[in-house]
């Protein structure tokens, strides 16, 4: 049983405090017995920063919750035996129905446990806004990501490429994600990088990630989006900067190119679309999307009647592009 | 002619569908045919189907139901089986169907499980509860009953004419719109829920009055039981939340309907708001299902406790806060749409302080069983074994309530394991509580008790099985409604649900085979004092079943436990009160309005989703017309004759006078 995908390989050193590593270790060997295989575990296994700063909140708050509720639950069974009927040792006061002394303390331990998880909370949700860059000494890498009927489109401005169905990211590199949608919602997710965010037609969202390792994580589509929405998952490839920038040399001028028309023909609805890249993008093509002058994704198309009519549909699975 | 419809519609090639609509057509007519040979109709149309006494419509309520709990448990079984088995292939449920299952699963278990369970039991026991007649407005109960069931009715059409939408429970523009679900389904959803919607807001119209004008005498607003106030907390909700779903649906449908713009991704169109909208009514409703159940649980622990409820006056000031800020925290639903990291913030803390009078109340149901005498019937059990899930389940939710922790959870198998955690275990659980508590009272004869204890710990035990895996799915980072999944990691976890859930179908067996037993031997469960439970509130005071009545005289209220108090001196002095006076009683005559409207609204709404203008119009003008008959009638109450009232009220007096040897006082 491996802990951690990272021994063994290289670990190069990266931006994120070490502290935070030791405890996410420790955390992680807390939970051994919970574990089938580590990887498995994507949102405890967290491989960025942001990942483990969400899980740190997550477990921190979860222990806070069980030391009030285990001890509740325990009463409840404690209560419940003492005071059966037949018990003829337990005492019967018929008329007790109230004592100041106790409701002081049942409002108090509540509050007071809400004031500590809310400190977290707030502490948390700006120090995790999903909009604020990272802290690093490396410039961050600007992807501009498209989800479509149903399959995700990843745009690399900075070098004028794209990839469909993959995401390639240099390791320990900041990630500096816009994001939109051609056509319905769906919320991009990569568990073990930590948060997620909606992707919205005619709005841009953002989203701050980083890979501390190489390493390849499962991303997937986590708000519903019609019939191809099981096969909206995407492989995630971290790899060290000099292999980012040599497969980013490959697919530059490769291959045919991303333009206005391009898109059109991509947000048809397909699904199971193999892995391809463009090896040229339309600049601002993006803004086009997010500015709807290139027209939301257009559906089904045929007026459906009802099931019968679903039915003429082919298998999801084996439908190509 | 017939609009869209057409022989297309009806899936002939799906066999799951079409053995369904041939069992459930079978059933229906043959249940009919037994009805009408055996004579029934007559009765079952002047007692059932006309009546407008709030018990009868309680327990119709609650029948239909059951009903529709046997129906979406069916889609939750094919929802497990088919995750069992989906791993690497596409499984049994193609997803155009499978998104429907696990659309109809949620739609039919909130909107026409959950609310008429709880209103049902709102209905039967809350008039009792408050020493009433009736209900503020017994027609207009009837007529929410009615349009509740059309609702359901049309889900259930879809199954077998058309489709059901394959958006979710709740249709989130813009994959709702007619760009992206073309078909029939999303109009199903969204006509089903305005007319079913129309008569929750009408029942909780009728409730919030019924609390705040229809009381005995003396039952001043301090001494209405807990399950009062928390019927007024929901019912409140109900009047204030359900007019936001109406007019949010009604802006999908004119999106739909007549080409508008609210919630489209073009001409300005802003779904975001369909979100915000939703959610300011979905979050209320979460507490108009839960308050009651609360109600429930604060019965039956001070009742199974023999001791009244620990810390009233906290309770009371509990569920009004509950109410109040249920109201304040909806944004929760949706922390990973961008909002700012402020406004995810105090969105969070709001969410959280719920958690302090929710807290509160587990605490006093807890100091309601100390120095109690505690007996272990069936509603104790689910009492008890809500306790252990719902705190459980509360506290996966305050943990969802830390943005950064949403951040990772949202929309997981995380968040599905924790709100059936709270719906089941606390909603359901209060309900079957309730279901046990009062059908004794309804009915006047108990439910099997082996078989309601082997039901409840085939639910309970097949609920951890079914959802705890869940939560760990939640964490391998799977999200919710995949039809199939490539992670072999998930697979076993699924596998132990559906075994879960194959659990719980065994205790939803044994509660049939408790009911269907229970009514053929309901001679030796007979109770005939009307206080089988030794109990604590007004509604054990009058005979079980009560009579349509319910109380001979107007009861006197000099307490919090009026009847306690009362039980308690006659134990003491060995004898009940001198008998009163009685007089003739008038009550609300029958009304077929309600069973009528529904026929006129089920048609408007199938010639709605269809696009059949002309039945519209006619089914409108029917519906108008029945509106305008009843409004005029001239006749609306029928006296009861103080023999009738005499006779009854006699033979209760006796049947405790016979038991009031064996009780002791509470020493």
């Amino acid at each position: 049983m491996r802990l951690s995908g990272s021994s063994g390989r290289p670990a190069p050193r990266r931006t994120v405090a070490p502290r935070l590593r030791v405890a996410a270790r420790r955390c992680a060997v807390a939970l051994l017995p919970l574990t089938l295989g580590a990887c498995s575990w994507a949102v405890l296994d967290p491989r960025g920063p942001v990942g483990h700063s969400d899980r740190t909140i997550l477990i921190d708050s979860l222990a806070i919750m069980l030391a009030i509720g285990v001890p509740t639950i325990l009463a409840t069974f404690a209560f419940a035996w003492w005071f059966r009927a037949s018990n003829t040792r337990a005492r019967y006061r018929p008329e007790w129905e109230f004592s100041g002394a106790i409701e002081l303390v049942v409002w108090s331990i509540p509050a007071m446990v809400i004031i500590l998880l809310g400190g977290v909370a707030w502490i948390g949700s700006h120090d995790l806004d999903p909009a604020k860059p990272l802290s690093s000494d490396k410039a961050a890498l600007e992807i501009q990501v498209v989800s479509l009927d149903w399959k995700w489109l990843f745009i690399y401005p900075e070098h004028g490429i794209a990839s469909v169905n993959h995401l390639v990211v240099p390791a320990g590199v900041p990630l500096r994600f816009s994001l939109t949608s051609a056509s319905v919602w769906n919320a991009f997710f990569v568990p073990q990088l930590g948060s997620m965010i909606y992707t919205m037609n005619g709005m841009r969202t953002q989203l701050n990630l980083q890979a501390d390792e190489p390493g390849t994580f499962h991303g997937l589509s986590a708000h519903f989006s019609g019939d191809g929405f099981s096969d909206m998952h995407f492989p995630v490839r971290a790899v060290r900067d000099d292999e980012f920038a040599a497969w980013v040399k490959a697919t530059r001028g490769v291959g045919p190119s991303l333009d206005g028309a391009a898109y059109t023909a991509l947000a048809r609805q397909s699904t199971n679309q193999p892995p391809s890249t463009f090896g040229a993008v339309t600049p601002e093509l993006f803004a086009q999307v997010v500015r709807q002058e290139l027209a939301p994704g257009p559906g089904p198309g045929t007026e459906r009647g009802g099931a019968a009519e679903a039915s003429k549909h082919p298998e999801p699975a084996k439908k190509g592009h | 002619m017939w609009g869209k419809l057409s022989w297309e519609a009806v899936p002939l090639h799906e066999p799951i569908v079409m053995i369904t609509s041939a069992v459930v057509a079978i059933t229906i007519t043959a249940v009919l045919a037994w009805v009408i040979v055996k004579g029934h109709l007559p009765y079952i149309w002047k007692e059932w189907l006309s009546s407008v006494d709030h018990k009868r419509i309680g327990v119709m309520y609650i029948v239909l139901a059951l009903v529709m709990l046997l129906r979406g448990f069916a889609d939750a079984i094919m929802m497990r089986a088919q995750q069992a088995f989906a791993m690497g292939n596409v499984g049994f449920l193609p997803p155009e169907h499978y998104n429907q299952i696990f659309s109809a699963h949620g739609t039919i278990m909130i909107f026409f499980v959950a609310m008429p369970f709880v209103i049902g039991l709102m209905n039967f026991a809350v008039p009792l509860q408050l020493g009433a007649r009736d209900v503020a407005f017994p027609v207009l109960n009837s007529v929410g009953f009615w349009l509740t069931a059309t609702g359901a009715l049309l889900v259930n059409i879809s199954l077998f004419i058309g489709e059901f939408a394959r958006v979710g429970w709740l249709p989130y523009p813009p994959l709702s719109e007619l760009n992206y679900s073309p078909g029939v389904g999303v109009d199903y959803y969204l006509w089903a829920l305005q007319i079913s919607g129309a008569g929750t807001l009408l029942s909780g119209v009728n409730l919030v009055t019924t609390v705040l004008k229809v009381r005995a005498p003396g039952m001043n607003y301090l001494r209405m039981p807990i399950f009062c106030w928390t019927t007024l907390a929901s019912n409140l909700l109900i009047v204030a939340a359900f007019p936001i779903l109406t007019a949010t649906l009604a802006m999908l449908l004119l999106d739909r309907y007549l080409g508008f713009h609210f919630f489209t991704n073009d001409a300005g169109g802003n779904p975001m708001m369909f979100m915000n909208l939703i959610w300011a009514w979905g979050h209320p409703e979460v507490y108009i299902l839960v308050l009651p159940a609360f109600g429930i649980f604060s019965e039956v622990f001070a009742t199974f406790s023999a001791k009244p409820l620990f810390g009233y006056r906290s309770m009371v000031a509990a569920t009004m806060a509950i109410c109040i800020l249920s109201f304040m925290v909806w944004l929760h639903h949706f922390f990973t749409m961008g909002a700012g990291a402020d406004v995810n913030a105090i969105f969070g803390i709001a969410t959280m302080i719920i958690a302090v009078p929710t807290g509160v109340k587990i605490y006093n149901w807890l100091f309601t069983m100390y120095s109690g005498r505690v007996v272990f019937e069936p509603p104790m059990l689910w009492a008890l074994g809500f306790v252990v899930t719902f705190i459980i389940g509360g506290m996966t939710g305050v943990l969802l309530a830390v943005p950064p922790a949403d951040f990772v959870l949202h929309n997981s198998l995380f968040l599905v394991a924790h709100f059936h955690n709270v719906i089941i275990g606390g909603v359901v659980f209060g309900l079957f509580a309730g279901y046990e508590y009062w059908f004794p009272k309804a009915f006047g004869f108990r439910l099997h008790k082996g078989l309601g204890v082997a039901a409840f710990w085939f639910w309970i035990v097949g609920f951890f099985v079914a959802f705890m895996p869940l939560y760990a799915l939640g964490l391998m980072g799977m999200t919710r409604r995949m039809q199939h999944y490539d992670v072999p990691e998930w697979q076993p976890w699924l596998q132990v649900a559906a075994a879960g859930a194959a659990l719980i179908a065994i205790g939803v067996a044994l509660q049939v085979i408790q009911l269907v037993w229970s009514i053929r031997h309901r001679e030796s469960l007979r109770d005939t004092t009307g206080d089988p439970w030794n109990g604590r509130t007004l509604e054990w005071m009058t005979p079980s079943p009560p009579p349509m009545f319910n109380y001979a005289v107007m009861p006197d209220i000099g307490g919090v436990e009026a009847y306690w108090m009362r039980k308690q001196s006659a134990i003491e002095r060995r004898a009940l009160l001198p008998e009163p006076e009685y007089h003739d009683i008038h009550m609300p005559r029958n009304s077929s309005a309600g069973f009528i409207c529904a026929f006129f609204s089920a048609t408007m709404g199938f010639a709605l989703i269809w696009h059949i203008w002309w039945l519209v119009a006619m089914a409108f003008v029917g519906a108008w017309a029945v509106f305008v008959v009843v409004a005029w009638r001239d006749e609306h109450e029928e006296a009861i004759p103080a023999a009738t009232v005499a006779a009854v009220d006699r033979a209760n007096r006796a049947a405790r006078e016979a038991a009031l040897p064996t009780l002791r006082p509470a020493t």
